[in-house]
C-alpha cells in the first residue's frame, strides 16, 4: 500500500502495461532500467532492439537520450522503475534542456524497490515524478493509471513530436522473473546490428 | 607589429577540438570547467556536434553508451572531481565494452589554491584505473592533440574506455585573487 496514493485500486498490472506499450512496436527502440522493467520487457519476448540495463542504476534515461539524439528518425522508449529514475533524477533536467522529439520516458511507479525487498521509495512518500519532469521543462506529461491512458501514450510515442514523460502507476507486486540475456557485449552488438549501424 | 594568424601555432585546445572533429565525434557531454571553456565554446559552435550539458558527470557515461548504440560517437568533458562521480557508471562501459573518451582537466595537483580539490585530484588516475579505464596524461601543449587522437583511436577501434588527463600545469593554475 502506498501512503499517499489517493486511489490505491487504480493501478495497472506491470506485465500488461509493458505489453500495451510494445504492441505493434514497428521500429521502436527500447531501453529498460535495472531491474524489474528489464524482466517486464523480457516477459513478452526478447528482441534485438531491446537494450536491458542489468546495472549502472540511474543510467536508463540518459542512455535513451544519447540514443534518441543519435537516431532522430526512430522513436526511442525508456521504461524504468521509480527507484532507478530517482537515482538519476538529474537526467530529467538534462533531458529537459535537450528535448529530442523522438524520446519518451515511462516510469513504472509502484512506490517501492521491488528487487530489494519492497522497501518504500521516495514516490511512496513526498515525491511526484510528473511534477519533477514538468519542472525540468518536459511539457508533455502523462499520469497514467488505466489502460486507456496507457494506450493514448503508446500511440503518441509512435508519432514523435516532442519529448514525453509518463508516470505509470503499477501495483507493487513481483511477477515471476523472466530474465533477458545479460552479456553486455552481446546486447550492445546485436542492438547495433539490428538497426544497421554495425 | 602583429603576427599573422596563419603563422601562429593554434592553441592546444583548438587542436584537441580538431582531433574530435577528425574522429567524427557527434555528441559531447560536459560539466563545465574553466579549463574546458574554450573547447566547450568550439563544440557549441559546431553544427555537426550536439553539445549536451550534464548535471553530473556520470550522466555522460550513459549518454555516450546511448550514442554508440545509435551508431554515433560521443566524448565527455569534465574536471577531475567529476571522475569520482562516474565510478559505478563506468561498469556500463566495461560490461558492454562501450568505446569512451573522457577529457579530464586536472585540479588539486599543481599550485592549487583550494585544498578541497586535492583529495579527488590526487586520486583521479587511480580511480579511473580501478575501473580499467586506460589513462593518458598530457603535460605539454604540443602533446595534447596527438594524445587525444591516440586515445580516440584506441577507444573506437578497440571498444575500450579511455581518459586523457590534461594536467593542471598545462592548463595553468586557477587564480583565486588578483
Amino acid at each position: 500500500m502506498i501512503a499517499n496514493d489517493p486511489n490505491p485500486h487504480r493501478r495497472l498490472d506491470r506485465r500488461a502495461a509493458i505489453r500495451t506499450l510494445l504492441d505493434r512496436r514497428d521500429d521502436l527502440l527500447l531501453v529498460t532500467g535495472l531491474g524489474s522493467t528489464s524482466w517486464d520487457a523480457a516477459s513478452i519476448g526478447d528482441d534485438e532492439r531491446n537494450f536491458y540495463l542489468w546495472g549502472a542504476m540511474g543510467a536508463a534515461a540518459m542512455v535513451g537520450l544519447g540514443l534518441a539524439i543519435a537516431q532522430p528518425r526512430r522513436p526511442v522508449l525508456v521504461v524504468t522503475g521509480d527507484g532507478e529514475m530517482l537515482m538519476g533524477l538529474g537526467a530529467l533536467a538534462t533531458i529537459g534542456v535537450q528535448r529530442p522529439p523522438n524520446l519518451a520516458i515511462a516510469v513504472f511507479d509502484n512506490g517501492h524497490y521491488a528487487e530489494t525487498g519492497m522497501q518504500e521509495s521516495h514516490t511512496a512518500g513526498a515525491v511526484e515524478l510528473t511534477g519533477v519532469a514538468r519542472a525540468c521543462g518536459i511539457s508533455e506529461i502523462f499520469d497514467i493509471d488505466d489502460e486507456l491512458g496507457l494506450r493514448e501514450f503508446a500511440l503518441r510515442l509512435r508519432k514523435p513530436a516532442t519529448t514525453l514523460f509518463a508516470r505509470v502507476a503499477i501495483r507493487a507486486d513481483e511477477p515471476p522473473r523472466v530474465l533477458p540475456p545479460r552479456d553486455g557485449v552481446y546486447l550492445k552488438t546485436r542492438f547495433r546490428r539490428a538497426i544497421g549501424v554495425e | 607589429m602583429s603576427k599573422s594568424a596563419s603563422t601562429e601555432t593554434p592553441d592546444w585546445r583548438d587542436q584537441i577540438f580538431a582531433a574530435l572533429q577528425a574522429a567524427q565525434i557527434r555528441q559531447v557531454g560536459y560539466v563545465p570547467d574553466a579549463g574546458h571553456a574554450r573547447l566547450i565554446e568550439l563544440v557549441q559552435g559546431d553544427p555537426e556536434i550536439r553539445a549536451v550539458p550534464l548535471t553530473s558527470e556520470e550522466e555522460g557515461v550513459a549518454l555516450a553508451a546511448g550514442a554508440w548504440l545509435g551508431g554515433k560517437r560521443a566524448a565527455l568533458l569534465m574536471q577531475s572531481s567529476g571522475v569520482g562521480n562516474c565510478v559505478n557508471m563506468l561498469s556500463l562501459a566495461k560490461n558492454c565494452r562501450f568505446p569512451l573518451l573522457m577529457l579530464v582537466t586536472m585540479r588539486g595537483e599543481w599550485a592549487e589554491f583550494n585544498p578541497w580539490q586535492v583529495p579527488m585530484g590526487t586520486k583521479t588516475q587511480p580511480a579511473l584505473e580501478l575501473m580499467d579505464v586506460l589513462v593518458y596524461r598530457v603535460e605539454r601543449a604540443e602533446a595534447a592533440a596527438e594524445t587525444v587522437a591516440a586515445a580516440l583511436d584506441i577507444a573506437f577501434n578497440g571498444d575500450l574506455a579511455t581518459a586523457v588527463l590534461l594536467s593542471q600545469r598545462l592548463i595553468g593554475a586557477k587564480r583565486w585573487v588578483g
